[in-house]
């Protein structure tokens, strides 16, 4: 017994090295100048030095980027779980014409390589005039969102039982004022894991966000790439800036860390 | 086969932070004679299951042995135990076949495959299961899962007690009764000693040849359905048991003798002396109408077809009592007297004793 | 459950059908109508028909991404799942070191995708990475910008890095929501841990991995930003697949009919497969 815990023990723990190791280069090289990151191979930083995130928090350029991506991110996740909401609660209780084609068609777009939508993407919002807003980028991720947002949602809900609605129904609440007072409290975990989701798939996606995007929408990943072609080998600023972009997904993670194994078990994500 | 022998048994759980540990049972000593049927009952919450893990071996009891016949068993593991549980929710191998769940624990305990199919057809048709037993048992019915699980039991022949953990919670009603009747015959036949624990007398009563009747972690009486009812040992097992449950009432010690609803009821040969709180209890069905008795009014009467319940006061007290078809319910001037054979004197919850009382 | 049949549904399904028919319509229709159209510039279409699907089925630069994807894909899911699994197993079921294990391991799934490329370039650059500066001094050569094996390896482990805790997440949620009285019943047959596995955990796993291996699945066919981060398909094609063969092929070279006609052909794979898993799923779910 013992023997099988140390050693259970030691696979994960070996586990969550693997996974600290890129991350933990990341965060020293941010702490290194580039002197020293293009000098001799050091395993920490020798000349500590805050130079890096002094100048992402005081040039506009880059904390800018942050801005654009928290505010798209925030916009999409809002928008993706308050349309999902209600279609949810129709997939998980009724039954209408094409119900489960509809379904699979949404997932479809789950399914969509976003470089297949690149270009036509740069057209459409270009076309109706969102190219290169938040508002624009939040649409787009309403793509793959939304269809996330629902597939998890209707997981949730089918989980509560029918006889709530019912019950409500008798003691005469309207449909939206059971649906906003009783039935989202009740799902209140499973709207928590959602936005999660959306929020993660959001933040990381790239290419429609650097697609969609030029100046005034631009998001930090995107900034960091630019940068890293424009001004050459600056490393150390790009390790700074990569490692404040872990920093959103960390605190979220944080928040949500005790429903992310029921979100998906019972979200079947 | 073994005769199964609990020695000062404690258990606690381990306590959260700046809690005081509970004891999930309190010094239990208890034996289960090899062959019996018995029946674990209590409320929820009062340790049954607790104990049921510590004979299984699922649990490590905090202090006390648990020994099988004359060996020490507390540290061994539950495979090497060699008993059988029956869960409350239906435990079955999805992907295999009814045939393959009743073989495993052969399977696992390396029996030739050649003794494995006669064992199982047997079993199977002790169980009626036998045209399923080519099905995936996923496909059963509850009911249906419950035989597997308890099959998986019986068809080793090596089991020391079967346990059943209130095992018809999700059974229909309609077949809770047959499955129980099937249990009850299943005991006769194979003979093995049989746990069941439940919170359901009626289970409890039809099934066992002895009662072990536990309450906050501590048994409270152990005896067949008849002394269960007769002498209940306890308060708790007489509002427990029937229904409706015994009445208790609030009573007194005046100058030696026993007082209760102002009577004198010394003379039921439970006098009382020392300390401690003193209540008399008497079934319902042990109060009947008597013109010499204690003065009553009657609250209200409910006629449920064999017998009557009648719902009195006396002297500020609630009682009740049954009334058996046929019997005419007086219309003035009602008074009840205790039968004394069945009237009990309790101190503290507990039975005083009729040699103590010295009746 | 028993579901009502009502039309009326319809209603709240509205919002969410406009939103992504317009995301995805518009643009589907697009693609297929310059996957039909032969342009010459400014603005000019002429007809096409099914020219530049016959192109792109039968070129071999096609076939050579499409078989380099195949093969990435099934490596890492050949890796990840097996691996997911067995840290699933391994991780503490109670106490607190599970909410420690759960933030560490979803780290890496909340990293932007490009900044998991530039971590693993960082990481791995055969000099001054950690990574490939410990390679290297065990004495083995390597290097990802020059070297093809070393840059699909890199590739790979990246992924591995990046999405085993989708895995290992799934299978964990899964593996609690196993009642114990599973793992009692099998203690009292004498299950050994191989049975337990095999008998109890996989059967009831079935339906979390199945998801966990569809979305690995789509996912890793439509990898784009990390390798481009990393390796930027290179050196030569060794890591070049579809969707970056794709981009390159509208954006650099910017010839729209074929670039539109790969794309449906690859998005008709990828659905394809999703709608063999899907059926599957709901079958399993319905007995």
């Amino acid at each position: 017994m013992m023997r099988g815990q140390t050693h259970r023990a030691l696979v994960t723990t070996l586990y969550i090295v693997f996974l600290m190791l890129p991350i933990y280069w990341l965060v020293s090289m941010s702490f290194k100048t580039t002197n020293e990151i293009l000098g001799a191979f050091s395993l920490w930083p020798q000349d500590f030095t805050l130079e890096n995130y002094r100048k992402i928090f005081t040039d506009p350029t880059w904390y800018t980027g942050y801005l654009n991506s928290i505010s798209y991110v925030a916009m999409n996740t809002v928008i993706s779980v308050a349309v999902a909401l209600p279609a949810a609660y129709a997939f998980s209780r009724y039954r209408f014409l094409g119900d489960k084609h509809l379904f699979f068609w949404l997932l479809t777009n789950r399914m969509a390589p976003p470089a297949v939508f690149a270009l036509p993407f740069y057209q459409l919002y270009s076309a109706i005039e969102l190219f290169d807003t938040h508002i624009g980028v939040a649409l787009a991720h309403c793509l793959f969102n939304i269809p996330l947002a629902v597939w998890i949602l209707e997981g949730f809900m089918s989980g509560v039982p029918k006889e709530l609605d019912e019950t409500a129904y008798l003691d005469g609440y309207s449909f939206w004022r059971f649906f906003i007072r009783i039935f989202i409290p009740t799902i209140a975990a499973g709207i928590g894991v959602a936005m999660f989701f959306c929020f993660m798939y959001s933040w990381v996606e790239l290419l429609l966000a650097k697609t969609l995007t030029a100046v005034d929408a631009k998001p930090i990943a995107a900034t960091m790439t630019r940068t890293a072609s424009t001004s050459g080998y600056e490393l150390g600023l790009l390790a700074a800036a990569g490692t404040l972009t872990i920093v959103p997904g960390a605190f979220v993670i944080y928040f949500v860390r005790n429903y992310i194994a029921r979100g998906f078990a019972l979200g079947r994500v | 086969m073994a005769r199964i022998e609990l020695k000062g048994i404690r258990h606690c759980y381990p306590a959260r932070r700046g809690e005081d540990p509970v004891w999930a049972l309190e010094q239990l000593d208890q034996v289960w004679e090899d062959g019996g049927a018995y029946a674990l009952l209590g409320p929820s919450g009062c340790g049954k299951t607790t104990l049921l893990n510590i004979i299984s071996g699922l649990l490590t009891p905090t202090e006390g042995r648990v020994v099988f016949d004359d060996q020490d068993v507390t540290e061994v593991e539950t495979t090497a135990r060699q008993i059988a549980q029956v869960f409350q929710f239906p435990v079955v191998y999805d992907t295999m076949t009814v045939f393959d769940n009743l073989a495993f624990p052969l399977r696992n305990r390396g029996v030739p495959a050649a003794e494995i199919r006669p064992r199982v057809e047997e079993i199977a048709a002790m169980l009626d299961l036998t045209d399923t037993l080519g099905r995936r048992a996923a496909g059963l019915t509850a009911d249906g899962k419950q035989k597997i699980s308890l099959g998986r039991g019986l068809v080793r022949s090596d089991v020391n007690v079967i346990m059943f953990d209130e095992p018809l919670t999700v059974i229909d009603p309609h077949l809770k009764w047959q499955l129980r009747s099937k249990l009850k015959q299943l005991h006769q036949q194979v003979g093995t000693t049989m746990i069941y624990v439940t919170h359901d007398q009626t289970e409890a009563l039809t099934f066992a040849d002895r009662v072990v009747v536990m309450f906050e972690g501590k048994v409270v009486q152990v005896g067949t359905p008849v002394e269960l009812f007769e002498r209940p040992q306890h308060t708790f097992v007489g509002h427990f048991i029937g229904s409706p449950g015994m009445n208790v009432l609030p009573a007194r010690e005046d100058g030696g003798r026993l007082v209760c609803l102002d009577h004198d009821l010394d003379a039921l040969g439970s006098g009382a002396t020392g300390s401690g709180t003193l209540e008399v209890g008497v079934r319902p069905e042990f109060v009947r109408f008597a013109p010499d008795g204690i003065p009553v009014r009657i609250n209200k009467v409910d006629d449920l077809g064999r017998y009557q319940v009648a719902d009195v006061e006396a002297a500020g007290q609630r009682l009740r009592m049954i009334v058996p078809e046929g019997e005419t319910i007086p219309s003035e001037d009602e008074r009840v007297r205790f039968d004394p054979a069945h009237t009990h004197c309790y101190r503290d919850g507990w039975r005083v004793q009729s040699a103590e009382a010295g009746a | 459950m028993n579901k009502l049949q009502n039309q009326k549904a319809w209603w709240l399904v509205v919002p969410v059908v406009i939103l992504v028919a317009f995301n995805a319509l518009i643009p589907l229709m697009t693609v297929v109508n310059y996957s039909v159209q032969e342009t010459f510039g400014n603005n000019l279409f002429f007809w096409h028909g099914l020219g530049w699907f016959q192109e792109v089925l039968t070129s071999e630069r096609f076939h050579a991404s499409l078989l380099r994807q195949l093969a990435f894909t099934f490596t890492i899911l050949l890796i990840e799942v097996p691996l997911g699994i067995a840290v699933a197993l391994c991780m503490p079921r109670t106490g607190p070191w599970v909410s420690v294990c759960l933030v560490l391991m979803a780290l890496p799934l909340l990293i932007p995708w490009n900044v998991v490329g530039a971590m693993w370039n960082i990481f791995a650059l055969p000099d001054i990475g950690l990574l490939g500066n410990a390679v290297n001094s065990l004495g083995i050569d390597y290097n990802f910008t020059q070297q093809p094996v070393s840059a699909w390896v890199t590739t790979v482990v990246m992924d591995v890095w990046h999405w085993t805790s989708l895995v290992v997440l799934l299978t964990y949620a899964g593996l609690c929501s196993i009642p114990d009285a599973y793992y009692q019943a099998a203690r009292i047959d004498g299950a050994s841990s191989w049975a337990v596995f095999r008998f109890i955990q996989l059967p009831k796993l079935k339906r979390v991995l199945t998801i966990a291996i569809l979305l690995r699945f789509m996912d890793s066919f439509m990898i784009y930003t990390e390798p481009f981060v990393l390796t930027g398909g290179g050196p030569g094609n060794t890591t070049t697949f579809l969707s970056i063969d794709l981009v390159k092929i509208a954006l650099g070279q910017f010839d729209l009919g074929p670039a539109a006609a790969m794309s449906l052909i690859y998005f008709l794979v990828v659905l394809l497969v999703c709608w063999v898993f899907y059926t599957l799923m709901m079958r399993n779910e319905e007995n």
